[in-house]
Parts: structure tokens; C-alpha cells; sequence
């Protein structure tokens, strides 16, 4: 016998492992009776087999592994003894779940106990059954189930019919086979039967149609007498809580009746005289009575109108609102969010008060408050909550400032009438919590300061006073600093005053110093210093007589260990020292951002100038603003990552970056020469953003410039050479805004280059015998769809006969293939099967074609099954 | 009911009850299981440990609700989904309290901890798939008595056969 296995009790373990002072010392113990029960496993020792599996249980809590127990479940089960059975079966419901394998070896020892003698192993078989099981075992063990829902004993038939909620959640097909005796089981007086019936017929509606239909027709009368029933019983002690008579019970009635009565009239109908008289009979001063209340209120408010009855459930919230206990306010909050979509008249009259509870101690109330109000929002009532929402923030709890921010921000966005109280609220919404602004948030803010060109001037200088007293938050600070290197003259001229404003003195000099605080404190992050710089470079050429003071900020970080700010400083500083004749050019001001853009990127859709065809693009005039607004829009996104320059060489870099600026690239690509290209190419990196119109006239004067200057041509090559680093730093917009447009015009390129198709052809999958390739073509005015010619090649030295191509599509594509053009390949490339295939992408210009494939084919009368995945098709298809 | 939870004031775990798998990728390996169920549990306790007292007794958790209740040293947690009805549960913890304080005599943490496997029949006479069987106390403990006592008389029973063997081994 092993000297270990009779081992130590349950008891003296527990005490053990409890009188360890640390974790080591824990872990030592659990060891070494983890170690006493293998050997005993490994032993096959039966004795004390219940009493190790109780203690892995308690391991098994701890945190520790303990797979090793499982097979000693199933043996303890499979014994014949209650004892056994009862610890195995709580060892597997512990131990296991419905996720391992080794569960299916239960199954056949589950259906012997569900059909033993003894009830008690029955109930302990249908416990186990209605926690764990799986799908199979549901399938499998079903008729046992259902034949023990007529059992003689109650207790068994509750079990069975929770057993059977699981059974149908796992498998819903079995609902029909349950219909039937669920609803018998509704008409019994056991009030556990009634329960878990209950409970079973409600689980039955949500998977079944047809059951939901029944219980209507047959139901629906005695369950509302069973209510009745209920709510007007004498004391009963054995069920009594608080006063009432099994509030459970209770609660599952009125949930049951709340799947009959919604979306039927005449059920509805049936039960209202019931819900009115538990509306206003419960007891409210205790939960029991609330928590029917609760159910009640949700019933009222699911099932078809009956106005009466609804301001009566509403009066019930209003007074759950104004309790003093947090658990009942919070459920009338959860409660009032339902409500409003069927009376929102009736919940703007508790605004007040639920404008209160956000700002309640308690997180949970202040969340469901918040998300309440968010809702109660209307064009009436926007000015004072805002108000009142962004004083809050002011004393908010710093973990709630994410949420209440967010909130109050979409609040703005969605509801802004003039642009100047958006304004307005957003910086103060920075000044609060700046840190808590999301990034798109402050971006939308620029597009929007950008297109109010009368509030330049009231913007920039109430910003710059938000900056001085609130430095801190990051996102004002971006802001800010963007604004001034924008519209610094209109903060020092008093330009564009509006009536509401105090006058301010700001000099020059002033300026500067806003921004060289910023670039200096060490808490705000890359991006707002590297705005920093551009907004220096800015403002430089705007305040000559800064300029040299400026020059010296910006040559501080020449020697910064951070690439982009090195890259910027140096890069400024030589512009400001030897190109004084392009540099006003460089920094003019932005053009209006454009908001449809700006916004369609935010619905997470590119622009429709990429997805538009060709043609589209080509046909917009020079000189308007939209597809400048793409770049630009773009280099506003500072934050997203380094993406390396795609094209090793520096002629193709040129070309691609031709894309960048799309009207006078596409219009003009054959006559503009590498040269000037290169100008262009400048300008764009430095973000001049002169509408295209513009920038093409003064390309030329530039060039000639350029032509005189070997320097500058010397900047340029260094601008255009091959690293990804110049076109990532040189320019405020960072390298990835440009690389995302690169994808983006893509099939511009293309076209611009060789004039082939409108999107290049693509080797689709290659293997060793075989090349796919495809070939795209768009009929105009049909974004949506796209044809796609495949072409098979064998590079094998063997002919391949019933040749078959298959290809699946995810369900936001449609696939049409018509038929191929031969189902046999020639061997070596001499000849090829071209097959035709048309796609409908229904989410065009939100997500890209992917599709996968098989083919198969015969070599020599052998099968061969070639199977793979398209994940590279080019954008915009 | 997706899990029912009962945590000491210091953090130990002291049973726990899943009625849904806990992960939606069907892993099979028990220690990776282990693992993300330790961090389920973690995670919820700092977050109910955290709460001071007179606030609700709900905490929103990923897309569901826990609703917990302390007694004495012991947080009991439920978590249900979000349209169930958070009051009922609170009932049902007290419910579960009162039936182990009737079994065990005043009941302690202590109990629960040595007697964990008994802690765990009641529940299990109490709920099924995360669902309430039974609503009155005076069945439940009538259920455990009489299974209780099967276990009894199959200890004496076996007692006697082995004494028997032992008698007549000598």
C-alpha cells in the first residue's frame, strides 16, 4: 500500500494550507498533496478516492491545476454508492466544463443514473446535466429529460425542467419536443414545479416561434389566474419574504406574461387588469416588493399600449427615482432608459432629477445617469444640460472624466446649431480634460475651426488665453498651438473681433512664448511638440522679428534623441536660414478643411474622391478645393504610426508622390517633367496646401527658381531620396498620411503610368504547378461591382484535365462565376483557362475583396486539390 | 445567472460556481481555463473590494451586471446579463445566506471553508443552469436532510462491513 495514500484528512489540509503564511509556503503544501494524490491516482487506490477528489476541489479553488482529477470524477461517478456519486458529480461540475472532451465519457453513466431507482442519484445526474452540458450530451440525454418531467416526484420534475433550459440553449431544435410537457408542467401547484416551468416555457418562446405561439393561445389565461392566485394568497410562511408571498414566483409570472403579452393585443389585453392591481398593491417600502415592482414596470412598459397602465409604471419609476436606497435608483434609471424610446415625454419630466444622479457618488448611478441624460438630449434642451455637464466635469472624479467627456463631446457634435457655441464648448471641454479627449474629437475641432473663417481671429485668442491657465491638457495645447500657427496675425491684430469679446493685448513675441512653453513642458508627448515646431516654422515667417528668437528654439532640438524632432529642427532651421525666398510660400495657410470629408473618413469610409472611378477624379476642375482637402484632412492624423516609404528608388518615390495632389498630377502628368514633379512634390511634403489651382502656377515660379539654385535642387533630391525618413518628418503631416494616400490612389497611378486597366492585375495564388492571375475591370456608374477575369497557367510539364475552380466569398460579397473556358490546361504555359467572375461588393469603399479558393484537377487521372486565400486585392474594388 | 461568486474581505476566493463557459474560444487545455478564470477573479474583486459602503450593490462588468452582498467577512457575487432583474438577485443571495445560516447554525466563513463541498450541495439544490429551482427554504433543507442521511447510513453500513472484515480476518 502507498504510504502516502492514506494521506492526511480534508480537514488537515485546509487547516494546513490556511496556516501558511506565504505563498511559497502555500505552494509547498499544495505540492505535496497534489504529488500524495497522483500516486494515489496512479495507484488506482479506491479507499480514499472521494476524499482526495474533495481536496483537489479545494486546490482546484486555490487556483491550481488540477486535470489530473478529472478521470477520478468519472470513476467516483460511475461507483455505485450516493456518496461516491454525489462528491464525483460535484468534481465534475467543478472541475470540468463543457469545453473538454473528457466530459463525453460521462455521458454513458449520466443515462444509467437518470433512469436509476433512487431519486436522489436522478436529481444529482440532472444537476450535473443542466450545468455542464454540451451540445452532444444535450442531444443525446434529451429523452431521458423529457421523460423525467412527468416524474412522480416534484423535486425531480424541477430539475428536469432546468435541466431542459439548458438543453434547448444548447440545441433550440429540440424546443418542439418540449412544448408540450412544459406546459403541463404550468398547471401544477408545487411552487418549484411552477417555477422552473415557468422558467422553461419562457426559455421555449425565445428559441421557438411556434412555442411562443402556443402558450399564447393555451396559456396565457391560467398563468394570469396563477398570478392572480399568487398575489392575493394568505401568509404563507414557507414561501413568505418580506410580506409577500414568493416573490420569486412572482417575478417569473410577470416575466412570462411580459414574452405572451408583447406584440399581441389580445394576450396584453387578458392581463392588464392583474398588472394594474400588482402595480399598485405591492409593497414598496421593502426589496422583495420592489424587485416585483421592478418586473412589473418592465412588463407594463413590453406589452401593447394601454396608456393607463403606463403612467401608472412610470409614477412607480418616478418614485424609485427619489428613494433614498442606490439599489432602487439605479434600477429606476436602468429602467427609464426602456421607457424612453415608448414615452419620452414622460422621462424629460424626471430630468432634473436624473441630471442629478450624474452626479452621484456612486459610479454605477452616475454611469446609467449619464448614458439616461445622453439620450434625453433634444435640440430644446441642449444649451442648459451642456451647461450643467460641463460644470460637473469641473468636480468630476478623475476616472469618470473619460466617460463624461466622451459624452459631452457627442453631445456637442450632434446638436451644434452655430459654430460658435460648438467652439465654445469644446474648449472649454479641453481646458477641463483635455487629457480625456480622444483624438478625433480635437481633430473634428480643427476641421471645424478651419471652415468658421469669421471665428479665426475669436478662436485662436480664446485659446490662447484657455492655454495659459490649462497647459497641461494635452489635446487644447494641439489645438492651440495649430490655431496660432494658422492665424497668429489674427491674435496679435484683434483681427475679426466679435461683440462678446474683451480685447487683448498679445505681442509677437507673446506668441512665441505660448508656444516655446509648450514645446518645453516635459508631460506633453511627441505629436504636440513636433506641432510645435511646424506651428514655430509658421510663425516664424509670419513675425520677421521673431524670427531669429525662434530660430534658436527650434535649433535646440537639432540634437534630440527623438528622429522626428531632430528631423524637423534641422530640416526648419534650413529652410529659415538659407531659403528665406520659398519659406512664406511653405508656410502659407491651410485651406478649408472640408467637413464631408473629413467626416466620411470618421464613418470609417474613404473619401469619394478615391473610390470614385478614374473618370471622376479626372474630371473635377482645377483649382477646387476637395481633393486638396484629402492630404490635408490627413495631416491632421499625426498619430498614427511610421509606415516605411514603399519604393526603393527615388524616381518611383517621385511618382508615387505625384498621387499625393491628384487634380494637377492627373490632368497634367504627361507635360509636367520629373523636375517639376519634384516641386510639387516638396510643396505637398511641406504642406504648403494651397488649393491645386494655386500651387500649380507658383510650381512654375519655384521651378525656375529652383533651376538658378543648386542648393535648393539639392533639398530637393534629399526630400525626394529613397528613405522613408524626409517624407515622414519633413512636413507637419508625418510619413503615414501620405503613405495611406498612396494606397488610396493606387489605381491613379496605374492608370497615370502605362494607361492599362483601372486597377493593376494581380497574381492571385501561385504554387508550384499552377499561376492564377486576375484582371479587374469596373463598368462606370455600378462602384459596387467589379469584374474580375481569371487567367490559369500550368507550370507543370503535365496536362491537367477536369479542371474546376471554386472560389467563396464572406457574406457582405455576392459572387457570380460564369462558366470557364475550358476545363483542360495545356502543360507548360502553352495555353491557359480564362473564367470570368463578378463581385458586388455591398460594402464598397468600406471594406476590400477577400475571397478564397479551391481548384482542383486531375495529373495523370490523380486528383489534385489546391486550395488558398485572396487577401491582397488593391483597394477601392 | 452566468457565475456565482463568493469572495472573503481579503480577496480569497471561497466557491465558485460557472453556469457559462468562460471563454469564447473552445479551449480544452484546464490550465489555460485556470489561468483566465484566476483573472476573472481578480479582476472582480479589486473592483467590488474597492467600493465603499451605502453604494449599490451592482457593478457593471464587460456587458454584464454583478450584483454582490456583503455579510460579515463574505462578498456573495451573482453576475446576470443586463435585462435581468438585479433586486430578485439580491434576494436570491439573501435567500441562499439564510438557507446555509439555517444549516450550518449561524453560519461563518470558517464553515464555508471547511465544509466548502457542503456549501456547494445547497447551492446546487438552489440553482440549475444558472436558474432558480426551488423557492421555499423549508424543501431545500428538507432535500439536503434526506440526502445527507443517505450518506450517513452508507458510512455505517460500510463501518459495519468492515468491521465485520476485521472480525473476521482475526
Amino acid at each position: 500500500m502507498n504510504p502516502f495514500s492514506s494521506g492526511t484528512r480534508l480537514r488537515d489540509m485546509i487547516r494546513a494550507i490556511r496556516a501558511c503564511k506565504t505563498a511559497a509556503e502555500e505552494r509547498g503544501v499544495v505540492r505535496k498533496e497534489c504529488a500524495a494524490i497522483r500516486a494515489a491516482v496512479s495507484e488506482n487506490d479506491q479507499e480514499y478516492r472521494h476524499r482526495n477528489l474533495a481536496k483537489l476541489m479545494f486546490i482546484h479553488m486555490l487556483g491550481y491545476p488540477t486535470h489530473f482529477g478529472q478521470m477520478e470524477c468519472l470513476k467516483l461517478i460511475a461507483s455505485a454508492g450516493f456518496p461516491e456519486k454525489r462528491i464525483g458529480y460535484l468534481g465534475l461540475m467543478l472541475l470540468l466544463d463543457e469545453r473538454q472532451e473528457v466530459l463525453m465519457l460521462v455521458t454513458n453513466s449520466l443515462k444509467q443514473d437518470l433512469n436509476h431507482t433512487n431519486q436522489y442519484i436522478v436529481g444529482l445526474a440532472l444537476c450535473a446535466l443542466g450545468n455542464i452540458c454540451s451540445a452532444e450530451m444535450a442531444r443525446d440525454l434529451a429523452p431521458e429529460v423529457e421523460r423525467l418531467l412527468q416524474f412522480r416526484d416534484p423535486n425531480i420534475r424541477k430539475k428536469a425542467a432546468l435541466c431542459s433550459v439548458r438543453i434547448i440553449k444548447k440545441v433550440p431544435d429540440l424546443a418542439e419536443n418540449f412544448t408540450n410537457p412544459a406546459a403541463s408542467l404550468l398547471k401544477e401547484k408545487h411552487h418549484g414545479v411552477l417555477i422552473t416551468g415557468l422558467q422553461l416555457c419562457t426559455d421555449l418562446c425565445k428559441a421557438s416561434e411556434e412555442a411562443l405561439e402556443y402558450f399564447r393561445k393555451k396559456c396565457t389565461e391560467g398563468v394570469v389566474k396563477v398570478l392572480k392566485d399568487i398575489a392575493n394568497s394568505p401568509y404563507a410562511p414557507e414561501y413568505d419574504i418580506s410580506g409577500i408571498p414568493d416573490p420569486f414566483l412572482h417575478i417569473r409570472l410577470l416575466r412570462f406574461l411580459r414574452i405572451l403579452g408583447q406584440g399581441d393585443a389580445d394576450a396584453s389585453d387578458c392581463m392588464n387588469d392583474i398588472l394594474a392591481q400588482v402595480a399598485t398593491k405591492t409593497e414598496s417600502n421593502k426589496n422583495a416588493g420592489n424587485a416585483i415592482l421592478y418586473e412589473c414596470v418592465e412588463t407594463i412598459m413590453s406589452i401593447e399600449d394601454n396608456s393607463g397602465l403606463r403612467v401608472l409604471a412610470i409614477n412607480i419609476l418616478g418614485r424609485f427615482l427619489s428613494n433614498r436606497d442606490n439599489n432602487i435608483r439605479y434600477v429606476a434609471l436602468n429602467m427609464l432608459m426602456k421607457a424612453i424610446t415608448v414615452d419620452t415625454q414622460a422621462v424629460q419630466r424626471h430630468r432634473v432629477t436624473i441630471l442629478e444622479c450624474v452626479k452621484d457618488s456612486d459610479a454605477s448611478i452616475r454611469k446609467r445617469a449619464l448614458e439616461l441624460v445622453f439620450l434625453l438630449v433634444n435640440d430644446s434642451n441642449v444649451k442648459p444640460l451642456t451647461k450643467e455637464l460641463i460644470e460637473y466635469l469641473e468636480v468630476s472624479d478623475q476616472e469618470f472624466k473619460g466617460d463624461l467627456t466622451a459624452k459631452i463631446c457627442s453631445i456637442v457634435e450632434k446638436f451644434s446649431t452655430d459654430k460658435i457655441w460648438y467652439i465654445d464648448q469644446m474648449l472649454k471641454v479641453l481646458s477641463e480634460a483635455g487629457n480625456f479627449v480622444k483624438d478625433e474629437v480635437w481633430h473634428g475641432l480643427i476641421v471645424v475651426i478651419s471652415n468658421a473663417s469669421n471665428l479665426h481671429g475669436y478662436t485662436v485668442r480664446s485659446l490662447c488665453k484657455a492655454v495659459q491657465t490649462s497647459g497641461e491638457q494635452e489635446s487644447l495645447v494641439r489645438v492651440a498651438v495649430w490655431c496660432i500657427g494658422e492665424y497668429a496675425e489674427m491674435l496679435v491684430n484683434n483681427t475679426g473681433m466679435l461683440d462678446v469679446e474683451e480685447p487683448i493685448t498679445v505681442t509677437e513675441s507673446d506668441a512665441v512664448d505660448v508656444i516655446e512653453i509648450a514645446i518645453k513642458r516635459h508631460t506633453l508627448d511627441l505629436t504636440t511638440r513636433a506641432m510645435c515646431l511646424s506651428a514655430l516654422l509658421k510663425l516664424s515667417s509670419r513675425f520677421p522679428a521673431c524670427s531669429q528668437r525662434i530660430k534658436d528654439i527650434i535649433i535646440q532640438y537639432k540634437g534630440s534623441l527623438v528622429l522626428e524632432l531632430q528631423q524637423r529642427s534641422i530640416e526648419f532651421n534650413s529652410i529659415i536660414e538659407k531659403h528665406q525666398n520659398i519659406r512664406s510660400l511653405l508656410v502659407e495657410r491651410m485651406p478649408v478643411l472640408d467637413e464631408a470629408t473629413y467626416n466620411g473618413r470618421r464613418a470609417g469610409s474613404l473619401p469619394a474622391t478615391t473610390s470614385a472611378s478614374n473618370g471622376a477624379a479626372l474630371n473635377l476642375p482645377n483649382g477646387v478645393a476637395k481633393p486638396a482637402a484629402v492630404p490635408l484632412v490627413d495631416l491632421l492624423d499625426l498619430s498614427s504610426d511610421v509606415v516605411p516609404a514603399p519604393s526603393p528608388s527615388g524616381g518611383d518615390f517621385l511618382q508615387d508622390l505625384l498621387g499625393v495632389d491628384l487634380s494637377p498630377a492627373s490632368s497634367q502628368s504627361g507635360t509636367i517633367q520629373a523636375q517639376k514633379n519634384g516641386t510639387d512634390v516638396l510643396l505637398d511634403l511641406l504642406s504648403i496646401g494651397t488649393p491645386p489651382a494655386q500651387s500649380t502656377s507658383s510650381t512654375s515660379d519655384i521651378l525656375s527658381s529652383i533651376q538658378d539654385n543648386k542648393t535648393s535642387s539639392g533639398m530637393l533630391e534629399r526630400l525626394s531620396s529613397p528613405s522613408g525618413l524626409s517624407a515622414q518628418a519633413s512636413s507637419p503631416a508625418g510619413g503615414s498620411p501620405i503613405m495611406d494616400l498612396l494606397d488610396g490612389f493606387a489605381p491613379n497611378l496605374a492608370t497615370q503610368e502605362d494607361n492599362g486597366p483601372a486597377y493593376p492585375s494581380l497574381v492571385a495564388f501561385e504554387s508550384s504547378s499552377l499561376k492564377l492571375m486576375f484582371n479587374f475591370s469596373k463598368s462606370p456608374g455600378n462602384p459596387q461591382a467589379t469584374t474580375i477575369q481569371a487567367t490559369f497557367t500550368n507550370k507543370s510539364t503535365n496536362i491537367f484535365t477536369d479542371f474546376i475552380f471554386q472560389a467563396a466569398v464572406p457574406k457582405f460579397l455576392q459572387l457570380h462565376l460564369d462558366p470557364a473556358s475550358s476545363n483542360t490546361l495545356p502543360a507548360s504555359g502553352n495555353g491557359s483557362i480564362t473564367q470570368d467572375l463578378r463581385v458586388t461588393n455591398s460594402q464598397h469603399g468600406k471594406k476590400s475583396l477577400v475571397m478564397r479558393i479551391r481548384i482542383s484537377y486531375k495529373v495523370n487521372s490523380k486528383d489534385v486539390l489546391e486550395e488558398g486565400q485572396i487577401n491582397n486585392f488593391p483597394r477601392g474594388l | 445567472i452566468h457565475f456565482v461568486l463568493l469572495i472573503s474581505r481579503q480577496g480569497k476566493v471561497r466557491l465558485t460556481k460557472w453556469y457559462s463557459p468562460y471563454t469564447q474560444k473552445e479551449r480544452t487545455k484546464i490550465m489555460v481555463m485556470n489561468a483566465q478564470l484566476a483573472q476573472v477573479i481578480r479582476e472582480l474583486s479589486g473592483l467590488i473590494l474597492a467600493r465603499g459602503p451605502k453604494l449599490c450593490n451592482f457593478v457593471e462588468w464587460r456587458d454584464l451586471k454583478v450584483v454582490y452582498r456583503r455579510y460579515a467577512s463574505l462578498y456573495f457575487c451573482m453576475c446576470i446579463s443586463q435585462d435581468d432583474n438585479e433586486l430578485e438577485i439580491l434576494e436570491v443571495i439573501h435567500y441562499y445566506v439564510e438557507i446555509l445560516d439555517r444549516y450550518f447554525g449561524s453560519v461563518c466563513e470558517l464553515d464555508l471553508i471547511f465544509n466548502f463541498h457542503k456549501a456547494y450541495y445547497i447551492l446546487d439544490e438552489l440553482l440549475i443552469a444558472g436558474e432558480l429551482q426551488e423557492s421555499s427554504k423549508k424543501t431545500v433543507a428538507r432535500l439536503i436532510a434526506a440526502q445527507d442521511s443517505l450518506i450517513e447510513t452508507a458510512k455505517e453500513q460500510s463501518g459495519s462491513i468492515s468491521n465485520m472484515i476485521v472480525q473476521a480476518t482475526k
